[in-house]
């Protein structure tokens, strides 16, 4: 490197400075990254909420009028979106970001510039799709734009076209964040730190990278092909030309339930730490976990029919689906009796992080049971579009994922910050979410069976519904106080700092073993791993012959003499000695800036998409021109 | 994806967990991706095949041995890729050059045939547009152009490099990441031949749908 001159001019200095909205924007750091995945999806999380309110407001009584019909469909649409792939899957990213380098001992991801351009893509997406707010036409073809109501013949507005760019380019954020934490985890572990000592939710976030990688592909073709037939004209999903809309409804769920699985492994991977930490006791069956949440990934592709049962696919497919949806409820299955075994004998802490991880279990076990219901076709028949499935999904995604979510907000803010979000504030906001969360959701169950219809924006007064929906409005805001409570207690316990000190909870794995916050580089001196948990047998070893005792047998892997000692994982050769992290880099942000303006040429006209590849390729060539590091 | 960052490689033997490099690694997990994009895109041209109602049909417009040329052609560029990364990793920087030169040479001439085939179809009445056979293989031919474009400015770039010098044995590592996305593109060449050319050859008509009209 040394021996290649620069020059490529460069319009503005590379970033150095550690402080200001440039060294935000230039940043490499995953730190700063996962910071920044985590505000940008809680704001988004706080608009997708407040659609679910009015939605709420809306069904609140019978034959009311506040919210029409056409703004009601953009408002199921746009939740639905927004809470899927800019709420939920950006909230697991800032947790990978945040801690897969401190839990496997590295000082940032492999890839570090590749990481700052999958937030800076994400961001842009999300600003494409809800843009369609501003243009007054807003997606409103459901999250699954079920085509042929999503073609331009049905759908001839701009907003589908909105949904459609904006998925296509928040797709390409996620598969380059997918990507780049499968290298990460495989490449940059500690020294010692073979594949069955990593931490658990490092596991199920390699396990999701792979997932993300293989399932958003096939979403791109979908858009590619709803795309191409909203505005070239093409036959992909217009039966006059030869095309036929199921082929929608299969691209669309082969993506779509993998997702699915997208959206809760984190969680459980979150839930199955912090379940360790406060039962004091080890992950009950580690390796059954791990492969429960790979056999999940694996079936999560042979399920996808499942939301087709009612289409008509004749017997033999329907039974061939419903048997395989039946069986990924087993290892589903296997990890809740995991959690269950963990906690049995423990010494177990009530603090706000596991009441939460517990209350994870017990929704998530409602939602999973609701969940097998539909795996029968003909039980499905009766539930199909009806409000029991939107119970069951809030209770997986909600109940599970989000839960898990505030679960590992509060276990690792102190990690996060140095200091504790506030105890008594937690649990308030805990009570009133599942408090909340329950009167809202629990009547959607009969609602459903009584064959209350989803996606509709009123029904009649003498249907019987009026109550079961008012108990699930007052739920709704009774939820929504409670992520009040959570904002509350960020900024409370941010004027009244209780400082945590590096390791509050006891923890077991890594990120605990370095300070609070973290510094640039993470740690120190990187550690050396020989157990799985290693961290906690540091500090207990008197526990090691506990649970060790056969561990030259269980030792699979044969500690690694690996020093990963650079931040991108090229190893130290410049013999500088010292820790080398990776510079800031302003081209993430401009390859990004050109993507974007190239996405929103496609909801303009051409020229918009001319100027947005100069950018595209100013992005690409400084990007590949510039060193990771500048010569010193 | 970065020049600099592969120089920095003295050793073949990488400092990671698993001893693969992280580069070549990504460009795996990449490739995988892919194949699920390609494989979404192939499915649904099987799923559609023969359910054109209006003609032209496969049977009446694809000419096979003018793509078996262009196939045979694109099959060539990724042996002048293999003997590019060979002479590179030898140190013979002027036939790597060369081979390297080849390899995008071969590529921009598949593209000439597509861009050829393309207008033709397009003057013989076939287009996007047309029935599904034309949306089903502009678009699954087109996506895969696109990935050869994208392969040829990528070797025409490390060309580029080569004769310059700055591709040299320790950094053969750059153009082994590219001959991987290029052999790959090559790959699922032969998955789309034998697909649309080879398997729907003698697609004409569905059943009930009247006499073909001649072009």
């Amino acid at each position: 490197m040394t021996t290649k001159s620069l020059t490529f001019p460069q319009a503005f200095p590379r970033p150095k400075s550690s402080t200001g909205i440039w060294s935000w924007i230039g940043t490499v750091d995953h730190k700063r990254i996962g910071t920044m995945y985590g505000i940008v999806s809680f704001i988004w999380f706080i608009v997708g909420g407040i659609e679910a309110m009015l939605m709420r407001l809306q069904l609140s009584s019978a034959e009311n009028d506040l919210i029409g019909p056409e703004a009601y469909n953009q408002l199921f649409t746009m939740h639905g979106t927004t809470m899927v792939f800019l709420v939920i899957m950006p909230l697991s990213a800032a947790f990978f970001n945040w801690l897969i380098p401190l839990q496997i001992g590295a000082r940032d991801v492999a890839f570090p510039r590749l990481n700052a351009l999958s937030f800076w893509i994400f961001l842009f997406g999300g600003l494409i799709i809800n843009a369609s707010w501003i243009t007054g036409n807003a997606p409103n073809g459901g999250w699954f734009g079920y085509a042929p109501n999503s073609g331009s013949t049905f759908n001839p507005g701009m907003g589908m076209t909105y949904w459609v760019v904006g998925l296509n380019v928040l797709g390409v954020a996620s598969i380059a964040a997918g990507l780049n934490f499968i290298v990460t985890i495989l490449n940059m572990r500690a020294p010692g730190m073979g594949m069955f000592k990593i931490p658990i939710f490092t596991w199920m976030t390699l396990i999701t990278s792979v997932l993300i990688v293989l399932a958003m592909p096939i979403l791109a073709v979908a858009g590619i092909m709803l795309m191409t037939d909203r505005v070239y004209g093409t036959h992909f999903f217009n039966s006059l030309g030869g095309g036929d809309p199921v082929m929608w409804q299969h691209i669309f769920w082969l993506f779509g339930h993998p997702e699915v699985y997208i959206l809760i492994l984190p969680a459980m991977g979150i839930v199955s730490e912090v379940l360790p930490t406060f039962a004091r006791k080890p992950l009950f069956g580690y390796p059954f976990v791990v492969f429960a949440g790979a056999a999940i990934a694996f079936m999560g592709w042979f399920v996808w029919s499942h939301h087709m049962f009612t289409v008509g696919l004749g017997p033999a497919a329907n039974t061939a689906f419903s048997i395989s949806t039946m069986l990924i409820a087993v290892p589903t299955g296997v990890k809740i009796f995991n959690w269950l075994g963990t906690l049995w004998g423990g010494n177990i802490r009530l603090n706000t992080p596991m009441l939460f991880s517990i209350s994870f279990i017990a929704m998530f076990t409602i939602g999973g049971l609701s969940g097998v219901i539909h795996a029968s076709p003909p039980t499905d028949a009766q539930q199909q579009d009806t409000y029991f499935v939107v119970a069951h999904f809030h209770y997986v995604l909600v109940g599970g994922a989000l839960l898990g979510i505030f679960s590992g907000i509060y276990f690792w803010w102190p990690k996060f910050t140095g200091h504790f979000l506030n105890e008594k504030l937690g649990i308030a906001n805990w009570a009133l979410m599942l408090i909340g969360f329950n009167l809202q959701f629990a009547p959607m169950h009969w609602l459903g069976m009584d064959g209350m219809p989803r996606r509709i924006y009123t029904y009649a007064e003498n249907m019987g519904w009026e109550t079961s929906n008012l108990a699930a409005s007052i739920g709704g805001f009774i939820l929504a106080l409670g992520i009040l409570v959570f904002m509350i207690n960020v900024v409370y316990s941010r004027m009244n700092k209780v400082m945590s000190g590096n390791d509050p909870w006891d923890g077991r794995t890594l990120e605990w073993a370095t300070t609070s916050p973290p510094p640039v580089h993470d740690f120190d001196e990187i550690p050396q791993v020989k157990y799985r948990d290693d961290f906690w047998f540091q500090k207990h070893p008197e526990t090691i012959s506990e649970y060790h005792h056969d561990l030259h047998d269980d030792d699979t892997e044969k500690a690694l003499p690996v020093v990963s000692d650079d931040a991108d994982g090229h190893g130290d050769d410049h013999g500088h000695g010292g820790i080398h992290l990776p510079d800031m880099s302003y081209y993430p942000f401009i390859l990004s800036a050109g993507v974007a303006i190239i996405g929103a040429g496609f909801l303009t006209n051409t020229y918009v998409i001319g100027a947005g590849v100069p950018v595209l390729l100013w992005g690409l060539v400084g990007w590949s021109m510039e060193p990771v590091n500048d010569p010193e | 994806m970065t020049q600099a960052a592969a120089t920095e490689h003295h050793e073949p033997v990488e400092n990671t967990s698993t001893g693969l490099n992280s580069r070549k690694l990504m460009m795996w997990a990449f490739l995988a991706s892919d194949v699920m994009f390609f494989g979404a895109f192939i499915a649904t041209y099987l799923v559609y095949r023969g359910k054109s109602l209006v003609g032209p049909y496969p049977s009446e417009i694809l000419d096979i041995p003018i793509t078996s040329v262009s196939t045979f052609v694109l099959l060539m560029s990724s042996l002048a890729m293999v003997l590019g990364l060979h002479y590179v990793k030898e140190g013979q920087k002027n036939k790597a050059t060369l081979w390297i030169l080849a390899v995008v040479v071969l590529g921009a001439i598949f593209m000439g045939f597509q861009f050829f085939e393309f207008k033709t179809f397009a003057h013989e009445g076939l287009t996007p547009r047309t029935n599904i056979f034309g949306t089903t293989f502009f678009i699954l031919t087109g996506i895969h152009g696109a990935h050869v474009t994208i392969g040829v400015i990528w070797m025409a770039i490390l060309a580029y490099g080569s004769h310059k010098g700055s591709l040299r044995p320790d950094s053969s590592l750059d153009l082994e990441i590219a001959g991987l996305y290029w052999h790959f593109v090559d790959i699922v060449w032969i998955v789309i031949f034998t697909v649309i050319y080879l398997i729907s050859a003698s697609d004409g008509p569905p059943l009930g749908v009247g006499p073909t009209i001649v072009h």
